[in-house]
């Protein structure tokens, strides 16, 4: 009796602590960006803020019932969660509801669900379920490519939603490969591709080509023992400038007008003064006024609902994608460097927790939630102070919406579940 | 190794986010400003500007509603070149100007607003404002001008134009595009009479739509009316004085003694005063501005320093007699001027010698003053000593320093002392003998004349004067004490006798003679001045200023005035007729001697300033011949209303 009082306890409350500053941050902003005058009824289901304080209430229901289900149950049914968050992506082809250009919403009357939301915990579980299999090796090709089988499916089911925001989030799990045993050098490919499509778009092939072959012929030459043949260089050299000339095809045509934009202000691409106006008028108004609301905040902010940019309303999707710039003009960078800190202090605390973990599929899926939630925070916090090109994913615990916050509710109080059982399994 | 790279990344992004949002937030914003904020609109309110009135309830300043196009640069709406065409020719300015006006208000500043076009038309106003939310980042902004009810007085009244950037940086109450008191009263009671502006914030939603006020209001402001003032000016007397000095260069000061408010302060060559109003302004500001000869902007009233010539004797008589050095009796000889040994040091004209103070006095010997000066000089043990006791009594009338009152311009002029001559000519390396010009007040001696009329002021009430000013009321407020407070010089009282005498003899035996105003005594004081200029590096002489120093009557003097003609040759010739003109007009209300008048208005001086820049040698006082002008200042004259 005494052990089963113990192990109720055994939650992290540290996790959930910071979980509930987020939350709870997060609504008093989403009022503050959603209010229009003076607030009377904080419950009024009619305004965004009204809403969340219901999400909110619903998410506590939703936690009692993941924390109540046996640890267990998450891995022998993690197959089956994968399995019907997949056929939930599928079947957006056609019950699916279309919201500004992308088929990502299913409708129950008046609520809409986002199934891509909950995709990203099915997946964690598979992807651990996977690697933690006795028969799994990371460092095999043939695991390597089933593993990213798993995530590649509902990637590009979201890709195809035209939701790529949301699928750029599955690269996070690139992180819990590397953690798993994938070998070094995908790390050094990885930072080679993203360094050749830099250099590529910034600079042109040629510069490309020169620097690419400086940095590969010196290894040649500098390398005495075990270099190989010059071939093998060679044939390295010339995939390195092809994959440069193809990111940069991509970029012309592959890419939508708007994406081109977004790259081209983000890179500084634009040397015409006239279109680079042009360009920012039409693209870039959300970013331009995100970071003056941000500026304006100053060391403390203008203060709780006191935000003029904010109450103007003159940051676009404030409420969701754009919600960390009215933490930034209402509580300054004291406010926003606090959110900052929780977010980091939440990672590293389920990453701390997933080493602690006896169980592989539990490692693996704390490293899966570390990774989403660190991906999410870094490309929208990023975003809004312009310093990675627009891409529309919400902030975690913070950005106004249901799915989402259940979400990554769901995500990480499925961890918090795993943690707490560490000490049944020995 | 492995376990490190996520989290080595998320404590790296991090800190890069906290970089940014230090950057953003704290390094390079200069914290949070309302008015550099586009979210909150600001509207300002421009309070009535007080109204100008003269001595006798005359209006002379009144407002004119006014309409500026103000921009927004960043708030600027990308528009088509249709819209940009309508928007020019609303405007009546071309596409090129539009872009130009745009340019230079985005580098002052794309979030604070500035002036576009200025100063519209009134139906200009009314077709553009049916229009205006058409132009997104534009709006019209109401302001008052100046309309004047007279055109004359332009020195006195000054104008209002818009305030520059250094303005803006020392007085954070001014925004671009405010106007503020530039010349004359509008500058020196500028806070009288702009009041306070009253402001409004707005808070904008994005689409610029105004969705209430910003805190409920809480910083607003209500408009605080200018006040009006009332000036010591005579409008009158001025635009007598103003039409007596057309065709001359020179200034007139006229004062009241018992209170030292001005009563007129011409300065001539003057201008309308309504050419500095509207859009115009700066056209016409820039074309006085830059008539380096004729100097219209520069007030000789109150800004030129003149060798005082023969009225400041007045004064070496008062210090000799307080001094002690000779008494009213003592007689001096005069030989056409004054020698020392056999060296003339200074010459005279021809009167009857020897003469006692009075005649001294009205026939303006030279050798009497000399004579004087001398012995106050060498009163005591070392010339600079003396030459201090001298300069003090000097000061103690108003001499040789600022008068420190509430006009916006002025001059020092120049009291020289011991000290001035020891820097001169070395320490005690100089003598009474030296200096003898300030006996006459040629010399170092320099006077505005401002600084003259309240001479005469302080010898007419006998040893005290007040500061001249030109506040006579400000609605609802008490003016400075300090303007009636009386100052008395270093003369005793019982001094001043005999010198007012000398001074009444002037006109009624002396070089004044012939300007007597039946039923009124004058007392007064003729003056010539030498006057030298350089032409190509040489210093060459013009004709003599001609000078003129009075109050009356003699008993109570109800006006003191100084009159300085530039080149008028000899103290009774101009400044002594338009001296005696001036004071028969303000105490009799009309001219008697029209004929005076007459030669007065048909007399002109422009030949004479015109020879130095002719680039031809030219001749100078007695050789010359008077300019003769054709009467339409007659006919100007003969208007009754001079006012308008």
């Amino acid at each position: 009796m005494l052990r089963e009082n113990q192990r109720r306890f055994k939650f992290d409350w540290i996790t959930i602590i910071l979980f509930l500053l987020l939350v709870g941050f997060g609504y008093l902003n989403i009022l503050s960006a959603s209010h229009v005058g003076e607030v009377t009824n904080y419950f009024d289901t009619s305004e965004l803020y009204g809403k969340q304080l219901i999400f909110i209430g619903l998410t506590f229901v939703l936690i009692v019932l993941i924390l109540s289900f046996e640890a267990k149950f998450y891995e022998r049914f993690a197959s089956i969660i994968y399995l019907v968050a997949i056929l939930a992506l599928i079947g957006l082809f056609i019950f699916g509801k279309d919201v500004n250009g992308a088929r990502s919403w299913y409708g129950i009357g008046s609520m809409t669900i986002q199934p891509s939301e909950f995709a990203k915990f099915a997946t964690s579980l598979a992807v651990a379920k996977y690697i933690s299999d006795l028969q799994t090796n990371m460092q095999t090709l043939k695991d390597q490519l089933r593993v990213t089988a798993i995530i590649f499916i509902p990637a590009l089911l979201i890709l195809l939603q035209n939701d790529a925001g949301s699928t750029i989030v599955y690269l996070a799990f690139f992180f819990v490969f590397y953690r798993e045993g994938l070998q070094q050098v995908y790390l050094i490919i990885a930072l080679s591709l993203i360094i050749l499509a830099v250099l590529g778009l910034k600079f042109g092939i040629a510069v490309t080509a020169v620097i690419a072959s400086i940095i590969i012929l010196s290894t040649y030459f500098l390398r005495k023992k075990k270099r190989g043949s010059i071939l093998q260089y060679i044939v390295v050299l010339v995939v390195s400038i092809g994959f440069s000339y193809g990111v940069k095809l991509f970029y012309e045509h592959g890419l939508k007008a708007h994406q081109q934009n977004r790259i081209s202000l983000w890179l500084r691409l634009e040397k015409d003064p006239a279109k680079l106006e042009k360009m920012k008028k039409e693209e870039a108004y959300n970013l331009i006024q995100s970071e003056q609301a941000i500026s304006s905040g100053s060391w403390t902010g203008k203060g709780f609902l006191q935000g003029t940019r904010t109450t103007g309303k003159f940051v676009p999707e404030q409420e969701t994608d754009y919600i960390f710039s009215t933490v930034g003009e209402e509580w300054g960078f004291l406010g926003s460097s606090f959110v900052v800190i929780l977010f980091v202090l939440l990672i590293i605390r389920i990453l701390y927790l997933a080493e602690s973990q006896k169980s592989q599929f539990s490692r693996v899926y704390g490293y899966g939630v570390a990774s989403i939630l660190f991906i999410h925070f870094t490309i929208n916090t990023g975003m809004v102070m312009g310093l990675i090109p627009t891409v529309g994913i919400p902030l975690p615990f913070f950005s106004y919406g249901g799915s989402g916050l259940w979400g990554f509710t769901i995500l990480l109080f499925i961890f918090i579940k795993l943690d707490s059982n560490k000490i049944n399994e020995w | 190794m492995r376990k490190l790279l996520l989290l080595t990344t998320v404590v790296l992004v991090g800190l890069v986010f906290i970089a940014r949002l230090f950057y953003l937030q704290v390094y390079s914003s200069s914290g949070y400003d309302i008015f550099e904020d586009n979210a909150i609109k600001k509207e300002y309110n421009y309070p009535k500007r007080g109204y100008v009135y003269d001595r006798n309830g005359q209006l002379l300043v009144a407002n004119q509603p006014s309409y500026d196009v103000m921009v927004i640069p960043r708030e600027v709406a990308p528009m088509d070149s249709a819209t940009i065409q309508e928007f020019c020719k609303l405007l009546k300015i071309t596409e090129e100007e539009y872009d130009k006006k745009l340019r230079r208000a985005t580098n002052y500043s794309p979030r604070l607003s500035s002036p576009f076009v200025q100063q519209l038309s009134k139906n200009d106003y009314a077709v553009l404002q049916e229009k205006m939310r058409k132009f997104e980042g534009f709006y019209i902004q109401k302001r008052s001008l100046r309309s004047y009810q007279t055109t004359i007085g332009a020195n006195v009244l000054g104008d209002i134009g818009e305030v520059n950037r250094k303005i803006i940086a020392d007085q954070p109450y001014y925004r671009l595009g405010d106007l503020i008191g530039k010349q004359g009263v509008e500058k020196t009671y500028e806070q009288t009479l702009r009041g306070v502006k009253g402001i409004k914030f707005i808070q904008k939603d994005r689409f610029n739509k105004n969705i209430g006020p910003y805190k409920d209001g809480i910083f607003d402001t209500l408009p605080k009316p200018g006040k009006d003032i009332t000036l010591t000016i005579d409008a009158e007397l001025q635009a007598y004085g103003e039409l007596l000095m057309k065709h001359k260069r020179g200034g007139i000061i006229a004062l009241d003694p018992s209170s030292g408010e001005i009563l007129a302060m011409v300065s001539g060559p003057s201008y309308n005063p309504n050419l500095l109003v509207g859009r115009d302004r700066s056209r016409n500001f820039s074309k006085l501005y830059t008539d380096t000869i004729a100097k219209p902007l520069f007030d000789r009233g109150l800004q030129a320093q003149y060798p005082p010539g023969s009225p400041f004797k007045v004064i070496n008589a008062l210090i000799g007699l307080q001094e002690g050095v000779v008494n009213t009796n003592e007689r001096f000889t005069c030989r056409m001027g004054y020698y020392y040994g056999s060296r003339r040091l200074t010459g005279c004209h021809h009167h009857r010698s020897p003469v006692a103070m009075n005649d001294g006095i009205a026939q303006s010997c030279n050798a009497y003053f000399v004579n004087v000066y001398r012995r106050i000089i060498d009163k005591y043990e070392d010339p600079g000593k003396g030459m201090n006791t001298w300069a003090n009594h000097a000061k103690s009338f108003g001499l040789g320093n600022y008068l420190n009152n509430d006009l916006s311009v002025g001059s020092k002029g120049r009291i020289p002392d011991g000290d001035y001559y020891d820097r001169a000519y070395g320490d005690n390396r100089w003598g009474s003998t030296y200096i003898v010009s300030n006996a006459i007040g040629q010399g170092e001696v320099e006077a505005t004349p401002i600084q003259l009329a309240n001479m005469a002021a302080a010898i007419g009430n006998r040893g005290y004067y007040y500061t001249p000013h030109i506040i006579k009321n400000i609605e609802g407020e008490t003016i400075d004490p300090k303007y009636t407070t009386p100052k008395y010089t270093t003369i005793d009282k019982q001094y001043f006798e005999p010198v007012v005498q000398g001074m009444f003899d002037v006109y009624n035996k002396g070089t004044a003679a012939t300007l007597r105003v039946p039923g009124i005594d004058i007392c007064g004081k003729t003056g010539t001045a030498e006057n030298f200029v350089r032409i190509d590096s040489l210093k060459t002489q013009l004709t003599d200023h001609s000078i003129f120093v009075a109050f009356a009557p003699k008993e109570n003097p109800k006006i003191a005035i100084a009159v300085f003609v530039e080149n008028g040759y000899w103290g009774s010739r101009f400044a002594g007729r338009m001296a005696s003109l001036m004071i028969e007009k303000y105490i009799k209300g009309h001219i008697t001697r029209t004929d005076l008048e007459r030669w007065i208005l048909t007399h002109s001086l422009e030949n004479e300033y015109a020879k130095p820049y002719s680039g031809e040698p030219f001749k100078i006082n007695g050789e010359t011949t008077l300019q003769v002008i054709d009467n339409y200042a007659i006919e100007n004259s003969n208007q009754s209303n001079l006012k308008q």
